[in-house]
């Protein structure tokens, strides 16, 4: 049992953390909101520090429900880093409306011990518990400013829709169980071999219990046809809670899909390809055309995750080694241009102090602001997976695991369309460098979210690449490693 | 492990030139970001400058006859899925040293015209010379990839941010159909070095035979590439745009040596990789290239729009250069190289003369100049010069390569030679008709009249480019001298596959084609 508890310690840190933290401001109040934020993102970097599996081969523990691994330390340290930034962002954006809230770093903590639970699953029923964890916090967050009426309507639509895909997981969850008589990972796929080598073949009440847990896992990743809250959720959602959603959220569900079709799904490798073979084109294509008539910034990033998301899982189905550290290798690099864009975003407001959230309003940047519209640059040409740019790479690794596995048509296919929402990046920078001025933003005094903006700029940058492609793809190769 | 590899371990212990040649235009570019518009130009200049003293060095002890591939520096990067692998050979040697003769003059070209952002114009024309010469020195797989897509992001800024009126759309196009097709090329390139087990060495690979199905498929992504940035009709449509609303020296740079990327791609890849495939689908190219010598001299015909007359005109001439490169023997593809040479120097100083009047009246329409001899006399003549050498005229430069690639294009096939040829006279027409109407006749605009000659600055951008066009004209073997050697070993490579000689164009599709399937 000790030796159980210890594989779950980032999230007893992180529990212990979030409930601790719940007392300060139930005694000092709303005012030592900062205070409970920098303490939050100790907690996180502790967290980190705890994680037991950087070393050594994968434990599990509680009979199998949870897993600590070389994957699972990968993606949990990829969330923390993600929920730390997103904290700080949040941190200087509701401070200057003055309506920043204890409730935030306790929420994201919360929402953090269950993504750590989601990427160390191997039980259907760990990962179910996890994901509802992470979930009810996210609806929290996304009404969080519960005066502002988009905020709640994002939150109600996201809650919503969020118990309907709940619902349609658990339902495969239920039809897994009856089929192959386990809830465990490993289980499930001896089960699924011992049916495919039957006479009968995969039964068919397997596949659909399959393509249920998929469909539900899908809808957390925004993968296409599960997309339709992503924009709205995005868009009504307070900004950094949407740079949130957009960054850590989407790594912890990407990791949780990779690991179920795996660990759990792998003998039927076949089966569940054609489903996420079908969801990436679909997701790169309409996350492409979608986003081209979009005036808002926020809807813009929502159809860009979208996008993304459609690439990565062109390295879910490869189903290789290199195709899962591709996928890790992908959500990092994702992770970093994503928070920096959104820490741009978060600079946008008027002269008055208010948010903005058009894209026209970013017109001339280059000359108002000449540091952040470099950034913001080098993010988009970065997303759009130009050369020498960071975000080149996770698409490189990505494609060459698919052609690896003899999928050359799918990478063919996918990589056209990537031409298709470069275009709408190209947009932006068009936006910020050829047209005549709009009105300057308000000036902001920021220190830690501006180094993050420089860091995260530097990071996608060609000198970026000496940092972090080589060690990044290692880190994921050996946490890829962990699954096969 | 090979000879190539011995020869490196050499070098080493000398100094990595083209390292430097590559970080030169970079570091001076980075500099040009922090300083004023006018100590910009200079540094612009300077490193430009540098960069060709330090390539004048490099092809005085490029070795002739030597090994093929020389000054190669080999520096494995750890968990990297390339390798920093630099070398040339002849071929490569003679399009570096065309990107950094060019690259002064456009600044020089730029020196008053551009008053904006000078720093910023700068700095994207340094990175971009990197980029360009980066293509050619790569011998790794992806680090050409990496080059070759790299320049769109300072391009795409130059047109859009220095252009004309309808720039916005001009940069969009050239971005995203230059793009299009070279995302296709890096799958067939995955596809490629997994074949070799993750050899991503361009000599090995130039090694490797793949299998003849394959190697159509990997052709034709290829293709998709080089065609696009080549360009080929009907891919070509991005150009005349580009050229049009790029300023003077980014259309220098586009015609000069961004559409040679294409060429040099063919000859490094498409041919010595996939020989069977190049055999096989060689119709295509003849077919385009033919459409494209016919068509769009008849489009430059009619022009109104000076640059976008070059622009058209351009096209026709990168079409002789595929017919050339795809004819399979020693002539054709000495001639399309020394075409490509020869187009660049020769549409980059049309571009240029252009951009002089366009300084002093703001127009290109062709109409509102007119007489510019009576008061131009020196601008008429080196106009005149470029107009000949773009013609063909036997003294120029363009001579050698049109001659040299038609001979070899009979050879191949005498139909293609037949209706290559009506484009050396339909391009005497469209390039003598738009220099009688710019500066013969009487001085119709009083405005056009006024207008002074070359300065000192122009005079010396233009005159250096006719000096080297009349020397190429007069002794090619200056410039075919160093490339002879890879020529051969590229011929010897094809040889295999080569479709039978003097036959009719369908004929020669056939022969390719048994030849592919044995």
């Amino acid at each position: 049992m000790l030796d159980s508890l210890r594989l779950t310690l980032p999230e007893l840190v992180l529990s212990t953390a979030a409930l601790v933290l719940l007392m300060i401001p139930a005694y000092v109040g709303d005012r030592s909101a900062k205070l409970v934020t920098w303490l939050a993102i100790t907690a996180l970097a502790a967290a980190a520090i705890a994680i037991p599996g950087y070393w050594g081969p994968p434990r599990s523990g509680f009979g199998g429900l949870f897993v600590s691994d070389g994957f699972a330390t990968f993606a949990k340290v990829t969330i923390y880093a993600g929920a730390a930034v997103s904290l700080i962002a949040a941190m200087g954006w509701f401070g200057r409306d003055r309506d920043y809230r204890a409730e935030y770093p306790i929420l994201i903590l919360l929402s953090s011990v269950g993504m750590g639970m989601m990427v160390s699953a191997s039980d259907l029923l760990t990962l179910y518990v996890g994901l509802e964890l992470q979930s009810l916090a996210a609806y929290v967050l996304a009404s969080f400013q519960r005066q502002d009426n988009r905020s709640a309507e994002a939150g109600l639509k996201y809650f919503v829709l969020g118990a309907l895909a709940s619902g349609i997981l658990l339902y495969g969850i239920s039809l897994l169980y009856g089929f192959t008589g386990t809830t465990l990972f490993g289980d499930i796929a001896h089960a699924i071999g011992a049916q495919k080598a039957s006479a009968a073949g995969l039964s068919h009440g397997t596949l659909f219990g399959l393509v249920f847990v998929l469909a539900g896992i899908a809808f957390k990743v925004s993968a296409v046809p599960f997309h339709m809250w992503t924009p709205d959720v995005y868009e009504g959602a307070p900004t950094p809670v949407t740079a949130f959603f957009a960054s850590a959220p989407k790594v912890a569900a990407m990791a949780l899909l990779t690991r179920f079709t795996v660990q759990a799904a792998g003998p039927a490798t076949f089966e569940w390809r054609q489903i996420i073979v079908f969801m990436a084109l679909a997701s790169t294509l309409l996350g492409g055309v979608a986003a081209i008539g979009q005036p808002n910034i926020k809807r813009l990033l929502a159809y860009s995750s979208i996008n993304n998301v459609g690439f990565a899982l062109v390295g879910v189905a490869a189903g290789t080694a290199a195709g899962v550290a591709s996928v890790l290798f992908y959500m990092a690099v994702y992770l970093v241009m994503t928070l920096g864009s959104f820490l741009v975003v978060l600079r946008m407001r008027d002269a008055e102090g208010r948010p903005v959230e058009t894209i026209a309003s970013l017109a001339g940047l280059s000359r108002s602001r000449p540091g952040l519209a470099v950034a913001m640059a080098a993010f988009m040409f970065s997303l759009a997976g130009v050369p020498p740019m960071l975000g080149f790479w996770p698409k490189f690794y990505v494609f060459n695991a698919a052609v690896a596995t003899n999928l050359t048509w799918l990478a063919a296919v996918a990589i056209a369309t990537s031409v298709i929402s470069a275009y709408y990046y190209l947009k932006i920078v068009k936006i910020m460098y050829f047209d005549d001025p709009a009105p300057a933003y308000a000036p902001t005094r920021d220190v830690a979210q501006s180094v993050l903006i420089a860091a995260a700029a530097l990071a996608v940058s060609p000198i970026g690449y000496y940092l972090i492609v080589g060690p990044l793809a290692l880190a994921s190769a050996n946490a890829a490693g962990a699954l096969f | 492990m090979d000879a190539s590899l011995r020869w490196h371990d050499e070098l080493m212990t000398g100094l990595p030139i083209l390292s430097i040649l590559l970080a030169v235009p970079l570091i001076g570019g980075g500099a040009c970001l922090f300083v004023s518009a006018n100590a910009a130009r200079w540094i612009a200049l300077a490193a430009t400058l540098l960069d060709l003293l330090l390539g004048i060095w490099l092809w005085s002890a490029f070795e002739i006859g030597g090994p093929q591939w020389q000054f190669v520096e080999y520096q494995k990067m750890a968990f990297s899925p390339f390798a920093w692998a630099l070398g040339i050979d002849g071929i490569a040697l003679m399009l570096t040293m065309l990107s950094l003769f060019l690259m002064p003059i456009c600044i020089l070209a730029s020196w008053t015209t551009i008053e904006r952002r000078v720093p910023e114009y700068m700095a994207a024309f340094l990175a971009m010379e990197t980029m360009m010469i980066g293509v050619f020195m790569a011998q790794d797989i992806f680090l050409f990839y990496i080059f070759f897509e790299a320049g769109l992001i300072p391009m795409f800024l130059i047109i859009g941010i220095w252009g004309g009126a309808e720039r916005i759309y001009a940069s969009y196009k050239f971005f995203l159909y230059t793009l299009l097709g070279s995302v296709l090329m890096l799958v067939a390139m995955l596809w490629m070095v997994n074949f070799t087990h993750g050899d991503t060495y361009i000599p090995h690979l130039l090694a490797t035979n793949f299998p003849p199905e394959a190697q159509t498929w990997l052709w034709l992504a290829f293709f998709a590439s080089f065609a696009v940035k080549m360009p080929m009709w009907p891919v070509h449509t991005w150009l005349p745009d580009a050229h049009v609303q790029a300023p003077t020296a980014g259309s220098v740079i586009l015609a000069g040596v961004l559409l040679k990327l294409g060429g040099y791609g063919f000859v490094r890849f498409s041919l010595p990789m996939f020989p069977e495939a190049s055999a096989q689908l060689v119709w295509i190219i003849f077919g385009l290239s033919l459409v494209a010598i016919v068509y769009t001299s008849l489009v430059a015909l009619v022009q109104r729009d000076m640059k976008k007359l070059i622009a058209y005109s351009s096209v026709a001439h990168m079409a002789f250069v595929t017919i050339g490169l795809f004819t399979f023997n020693r002539q054709g593809i000495e001639g399309a190289l020394i075409m490509m040479l020869s187009h660049g120097l020769v549409s980059g100083a049309l571009f240029l003369c252009v951009g002089v009047v366009y300084d002093r009246l703001h127009t290109r329409e062709i109409d509102r100049y007119g007489g510019l001899s009576n008061n131009m006399p020196a601008y008429a003549l080196l106009f005149m010069l470029f107009t000949m050498a773009s013609v063909g005229l036997p003294g120029t430069s363009g001579f050698v390569g049109e001659f040299l690639s038609l001979v070899g294009a009979y050879r191949a096939s005498s139909l293609v030679a037949f209706v290559a040829t009506s484009g050396i006279i339909l391009g005497a027409a469209y390039m003598l008709y738009l220099y009688w109407r710019v500066a013969f006749g009487t001085s119709r605009n009083a405005d056009a009249a006024a207008m002074p000659d070359l300065n000192p600055r122009e005079l010396v951008s233009l005159g250096a480019i006719a000096a080297v066009v009349l020397w190429m004209g007069v002794y090619p073997e200056s410039f075919l001298a160093p490339m002879r050697g890879d020529v051969g070993t590229l011929i010897a490579r094809v040889e295999r596959a080569a479709p039978p000689g003097d036959s009719g164009l369908v004929r020669t599709a056939h022969a390719g084609k048994r030849e592919g399937a044995r």
